[in-house]
């Protein structure tokens, strides 16, 4: 993929914004409250259309609306990743920063603490925290972040080595500059580009995370929509009520490969050797 | 004589074993324009960063002083010390478009010198970008270095190094990169600025054309060791020192018959593992005996406020 935007990165684009909107209005876009059961209404198809309105994605097992828990579902997805993403950004950075500039013993303590990390899967690290602290939105936001920030440390951490050598940061240690003002305002900026590459990639891990957390149990708890819950909950009425995890698999899957072919964009943008492909 | 803005005394640096700077000493007096001169690896840019106290992690200082007008720098705490970079004390170098910050504005960087942002010190970022050549500064100050050109980026470089007013400028080789007509124009204001802001230039360069053009005094450097000292005139007229000389006789000249071979110094420099405990040119020198192999010659007065670390000053022609 070329770094100019073609028709290919203009829809992958729009459909990443369709997504965010979706997120952002669902209290306007959907149709139902998403909580609102009705008994009567269980586990109608796609399409059926009744005194109450239509249900374009059909009810679940409590006659709850799925286009209306899918919207907000969405909603649950991009918080969670967006706010995990945030904190994993910012813990990792720092650490990477400091570790690059300093070196000596404050690298081998971080880098050594990464490598920790990494070793450990991610998945079961997040099940077991989550088991300890109890299942939640905030819990699972800050599971998810302090687990994922060795990647970006390890970004840091390189990338931050190889400016530090170069002139520019030299000659604003021969203006005086301090070591703080270097860092923040000479350093971050020239690193930040393949930092935001690792963060779009963790992007769309992080929706599976929630997603698959939200399956287990661990992560948001019902009654309210997640994609993992609602296909969860769905998954016994596979063969009677195939929307339940048709639908919310189905946007899962397509969000992820658009934060995913987004990434890869992004990469060949920001790294100017794979830009002459 | 005025206080001298900038004296270093007895400057020796070392990797490891080996003395790779030793007994470096030297001193600027405000609005004067030192050159040192050498070939690479001579010391040269070492001695610089031990001015600013900022040598790589693998040299260490062994001894030396440095004096800023009437203090005494050299055991100041770090905290101090970088209050003195970039205010009373600049350095600028080579490449500088690389020494430049890629993602931030020419007004940016200038003002970083003062400590204050661009909105803050627009009026006096904007003149000093004038008086160091830049034209249409109101343009440029809100360029980024990509804009410019190499020229004019060392011309931002030298209004970073100078908008504070330092007493001392290091300028570490500041046109290496420059096409001659750009390095021409760059001396003349660096000339200029020393001149009008009685700042004390110290020019590192291994161009003596260079030094030819700008320079008040020299100082050659070979190997490590101040070879000789004196009013740029007198040593360009008469070399006192062996090295001087070839090296005068080393630049090639429009008089000279064209395909001729160029005039070359025989040898190498010696490594520092090669280093003996005599005068480190004895290996390539034509007047070089037996006594100059097992002593150190010192600097000693030649005339005419020269120095020469030579036996055979006298004999240099």
């Amino acid at each position: 993929m070329s770094g100019r935007i073609t028709p290919g990165v203009a829809l992958l684009l729009a459909l990443l914004a369709a997504f965010v909107v979706a997120a952002v209005a669902a209290p306007i876009l959907a149709p139902f409250d998403p909580l609102r059961q009705s008994l009567l209404l269980r586990l109608r198809p796609p399409g059926t259309t009744l005194a109450a309105g239509t249900f374009l994605l059909g009810t679940d097992d409590l006659g709850r609306d799925l286009l209306s828990r899918v919207l907000y579902g969405a909603r649950a997805s991009l918080a969670v990743a967006a706010l995990s993403v945030s904190v994993s950004l910012l813990v990792g950075t720092l650490l990477g920063l400091l570790a690059g500039w300093f070196r000596g013993w404050p690298a081998i303590l971080i880098m050594r603490l990464v490598d920790t990390m990494l070793s450990i899967p991610a998945i079961l690290l997040a099940v077991l925290t989550v088991a300890v602290l109890g299942p939640g939105f905030l819990n699972l936001v800050l599971v998810l972040g302090l687990t994922r920030w060795p990647r970006y440390t390890r970004v840091a951490y390189a990338q931050t080595l190889q400016v530090a050598n170069l002139p520019y940061i030299r000659a604003a240690e021969m203006a005086g500059s301090s070591a703080l003002r270097i860092l923040l305002r000479h350093v971050l900026p020239n690193i930040a580009g393949p930092l935001m590459v690792v963060a779009t990639t963790e992007f769309g891990l992080m929706i599976l995370f929630e997603a698959g957390l939200s399956f287990l149990g661990l992560g948001i708890q019902p009654p309210f929509p997640s994609w993992g819950s609602i296909m969860s909950a769905g998954r016994q009425y596979v063969a009677r009520a195939w929307w339940l995890t048709v639908f919310p698999g189905a946007c899962l899957f397509v969000l992820v490969l658009c934060v995913n072919l987004f990434g890869d964009w992004l990469r060949d943008r920001v790294d100017p050797r794979s830009q002459s492909r | 004589m005025t206080q001298p803005a900038l004296v270093v005394e007895d400057l020796s640096l070392a990797i490891g074993p080996a003395q790779v700077v030793d007994g470096v000493g030297f001193s600027v007096a405000p609005g004067e324009v030192l050159a040192l001169v050498g070939e690479s690896g001579c010391g040269k840019s070492l001695t610089a960063q031990a001015v600013m106290r900022l040598l790589p992690a693998a040299i260490r200082q062994v001894s030396g002083r440095v004096r800023l007008g009437a203090e005494e720098i050299s055991a100041l705490p770090e905290r101090r010390m970088r209050e003195l970079r970039g205010r009373r004390l600049s350095m600028i170098f080579q490449e500088p478009q690389a020494a430049l910050d890629p993602l931030a504005t020419v007004g940016t960087q200038v003002a970083e010198a003062l400590r204050l942002s661009v909105a803050q010190a627009r009026p006096q970022v904007r003149k000093m970008l004038e008086d160091v050549g830049i034209s249409d500064p109101d343009r440029r100050i809100d360029q980024y270095p990509f804009e410019l050109s190499g020229g004019m980026c060392q011309r931002v470089m030298i209004a970073t190094a100078l908008i504070s007013g330092p007493a001392v400028l290091l300028a570490d080789e500041p046109t290496t990169a420059l096409d001659v007509t750009i390095q021409a124009q760059i001396l003349d204001l660096l000339r200029r600025l020393a001149t009008e802001r009685q700042t004390a230039v110290v020019l590192i360069t291994h161009d003596m054309g260079v030094v030819a053009d700008i320079a008040d005094r020299v100082a050659v450097m070979y190997a490590g060791r101040i070879a000789e000292t004196g009013p740029t005139e007198a040593i360009f007229a008469a070399p006192r020192h062996p090295y001087t000389a070839l090296l005068l006789a080393s630049i090639p000249r429009l008089s000279d018959v064209p395909k001729s071979k160029l005039a070359v110094i025989e040898g190498r420099v010696p490594t520092p593992a090669e280093f003996g405990p005599g005068c480190r040119f004895a290996g390539r020198c034509p007047l070089a005996d037996a006594h100059c192999a097992e002593a150190t010659p010192p600097l000693r007065s030649v005339g005419d406020g020269r120095l020469s670390a030579c036996f055979h000053a006298e004999r240099v022609r």
